[in-house]
């Protein structure tokens, strides 16, 4: 990833307006979290966490993901061993996002960065590498962006587990495909061309197939592994194709 | 409000867990140096892990997620902003599911 870190580029907007920029690009997912945050909230309870232990989760773990997970395997008294190993598998697709957004990171101090990691969210993330890509990141931006997201989250976890079911069935009103749009609006800003094809359909294919064979949240690791896989295999020393180099601006 | 020290203890080791993932890729790739190979697969990896989070929904649920990303799609790929993405796929959502 050396060769290409088209990132940290001059004509860098100001501190504020990074802010800014940041908590904008978060608001229309904010509004994802706020179903998901109450629902999330509401099912804790339902589970045995006090609203005070909610608080706690969703301030110390920061995961939807990792959340719901803890949630179903909640007990009394509380298997710590079973829950904390069911965090480290949910959370294995962090490592290959945090491979990937380290040339983004490469202007940042690595104590702000190991800071920063902790609240790199699957949005955060993605938004983060499509700002990079435009050659506009900082870490007033990332700030800005994951200040909300952490805010929303912790803010609606609890008001769900205080207030009980707010929202009984999102499907109803649709706010269930909130994520998938917004996943869906980041993938379209990350095509660089012909090159991603393969690896996307191998993604996509081990996702289904192991979202239908094997029980948990394993299909994210799996695509993503299948993704690097198959991208790994058709490397070559010299590709004919350069196309994507840096033209990933949009 | 109560606190129980197992559930306490479950949310801290829940918490270093997934500290400890959000890390470890950041760590490894400073640590080591990546060869060509590796990092064509690096970059890769952003697509494929959003592509893995949707496919189920997208390809193997129903019509209706079908629908809304099929709306996602087309507003993301008439550059228009985000929010107007996920109004289009909620709106399609609910309305494939008033109608089938």
């Amino acid at each position: 990833m050396a060769e290409n870190a088209p990132f940290n580029q001059a004509s860098q907007p100001t501190a504020r307006a990074q802010l800014l920029a940041g908590a904008g690009q978060a608001l229309p997912v904010v509004a994802g979290v706020a179903i998901f945050g109450t629902v999330w909230g509401a099912l804790a309870v339902q589970a045995g966490l006090s609203p005070l232990e909610v608080a706690l989760m969703s301030g110390l773990v920061f995961s939807g993901a990792a959340q719901f997970v803890a949630i179903e395997l909640w007990s009394s008294p509380v298997a710590v061993g079973t829950i904390a190993f069911a965090s480290l598998l949910v959370g294995l697709r962090h490592v290959l996002m945090g491979a990937s957004i380290e040339p983004v990171l490469r202007g940042i101090r690595p104590g702000h960065a190991y800071l920063a990691l902790f609240f790199m969210v699957d949005e955060a993330w993605a938004m983060s590498l499509r700002r990079a890509g435009q050659g506009k990141f900082g870490i007033h931006f990332y700030i800005g962006l994951c200040g909300l997201l952490y805010l929303s989250w912790l803010t609606t976890t609890v008001a769900g587990a205080l207030l009980g079911g707010l929202v009984d069935d999102p499907a109803r009103y649709g706010f269930d495909v909130v994520f998938t749009a917004v996943f869906v609006v980041l993938i379209v800003g990350l095509w660089q061309g012909r090159r991603d094809v393969a690896p996307w359909a191998a993604s996509a294919i081990a996702a289904i197939a192991c979202h239908r064979w094997v029980p948990g949240n394993w299909y994210i690791f799996v695509g993503g592994a299948a993704g690097l896989a198959t991208a790994m295999l058709l490397w070559s020393p010299r590709p004919e194709g350069t196309e994507g180099e840096a033209s990933d601006a949009d | 409000m109560r606190i129980d020290p197992s559930a306490l203890a479950a949310i801290a080791a829940m918490g270093l867990a997934t500290y400890l993932t959000r890390i470890a890729g950041y760590w490894l790739v400073r640590r080591f140096t990546l060869s060509g190979r590796i990092s064509a697969g690096l970059q890769a990896v952003p697509g494929a892990i959003l592509i893995a989070l949707i496919a189920p929904a997208v390809f193997a649920t129903g019509l209706a997620e079908s629908g809304a990303a099929a709306a996602a799609l087309l507003i993301a790929m008439l550059r228009w902003p985000m929010l107007v993405a996920i109004i289009a796929s909620a709106a399609a959502a609910a309305g494939i599911r008033a109608v089938v």
